[in-house]
């Protein structure tokens, strides 16, 4: 039979735990609703810049103008990794700690070993991960969901950018959370530079007047797609870090009530025992005075 | 016409308008109703649209405009005004 006291303070600790996990549940769902307006809201910047860039690049050589699609031998690769600065999210992170190693295990283990393999993470957990593992980092931007921002995202694109036109890098793949709903991150792993050639030659080709000229504005179209695309990531990212909080922490809460009611079962059943005993005793004590 | 602005963090203005004067990188140009189809890039500077009975401004700080069957469509890098 349980100590009652050890039992009751067992009780107390589990109520004082199941009350952070509703309040950290209820904060992520605020900051859920946030991340997911910001995405929201990049949405149409997105899609218009793509398709202005549809329309400028229709009829255009696609060398032209634009050195980040120019496919080169691969001798030096950059992770973008996305990770989230906490914890407490589930899943989250391993997840994309995991597809990394698998990553580099499977496509890029020679490059690796040679040392030609750099990380840069974003977010602390990712940096804290490869850290540890000494791999080889850059780990100028790993602070950005401090104060998250398109100008600090660009930052880091800015860097992938020109260490990639330098020929620094020769392969750029970024891996993040997709947020599909808020139980449901996917794991994307995707080629970031060179510039993946598109599908679709479905450009409209209409007769623009092109102010200063068509290849400036490629020149200045293409990298502002390029930063877009990494600061979506982050956004993408960040929503499914807090719906992945929000859904660890639903399902902790529910575990802590659970267990309280267990403990409670416990509780009682210590209690009514104590009690028989006593009366039990009592009983005795009378029938031998009597 | 149609104008919106869009910068990466939100939409800053979607609406009818009669007039738009932008700060293009090659210098300061307008464009008014059925303006041909047009892209240009902006450098630093202030959006002056004029609607019916109200006239603003932005200040962008860079971006790429795009003119296109009297819709125009702003995509500013970003914005200072608070």
């Amino acid at each position: 039979m349980p100590n009652l006291k050890e039992v009751k303070s067992r009780i107390v600790s589990v109520i004082s735990t199941q009350q952070i996990t509703k309040a950290m549940k209820m904060v992520a769902a605020a900051k859920l609703r946030r991340a997911q307006d910001n995405i929201i809201q990049m949405r149409p910047y997105a899609q218009k810049l793509d398709g202005v860039l549809r329309n400028v690049t229709a009829g255009l050589d696609p060398e032209d103008g634009s050195k980040f699609n120019v496919e080169r031998e691969v001798n030096r690769v950059l992770l973008i990794i996305v990770t989230s600065d906490r914890g407490l999210c589930g899943a989250f992170n391993s997840n994309i700690n995991k597809a990394t190693l698998a990553l580099i295990e499977e496509k890029y283990a020679y490059i690796h070993k040679r040392g030609d393999l750099d990380i840069l993470p974003l977010g602390k957990k990712g940096y804290d991960f490869f850290r540890k593992r000494k791999y080889k980092m850059v780990t100028d931007f790993w602070n950005v969901f401090s104060d998250l921002s398109f100008f600090e995202a660009t930052k880091a694109a800015d860097f992938a950018m020109k260490k990639f036109e330098e020929g620094e890098y020769d392969r750029v793949d970024i891996i993040y959370n997709e947020f599909k709903n808020v139980a449901t991150q996917i794991v994307r792993k995707e080629p970031y530079l060179p510039i993946p050639p598109s599908d679709d030659d479905l450009g409209v080709e209409s007769d623009y007047i092109f102010q200063p000229d068509k290849e400036k504005i490629v020149r200045e179209i293409v990298p502002k797609s390029l930063k877009i695309q990494l600061y979506k990531s982050i956004l993408e990212s960040n929503a499914a870090e807090q719906g992945a909080r929000m859904t660890a922490m639903d399902k902790a809460t529910e575990n802590a009530g659970e267990l309280l009611k267990e403990l409670r079962i416990s509780y009682n059943r210590t209690r009514q025992a104590a009690i028989t005993t006593e009366i039990n005793e009592i009983v005795a004590g009378a029938q031998a005075l009597g | 016409m149609h104008l919106e602005i869009y910068t990466p963090e939100k939409t800053l203005f979607d609406g009818e308008v009669n007039s738009v004067t932008f700060p293009g990188t090659d210098g300061s140009f307008q464009v008014l109703n059925n303006h041909a189809p047009l892209i240009s890039t902006l450098k630093k500077g202030t959006v002056t649209y004029k609607g019916k009975d109200e006239e603003a401004d932005v200040e962008i700080t860079g971006g790429v405009v795009e003119v296109l069957n009297n819709t125009v469509t702003v995509l500013a890098e970003g914005t200072l005004e608070e």
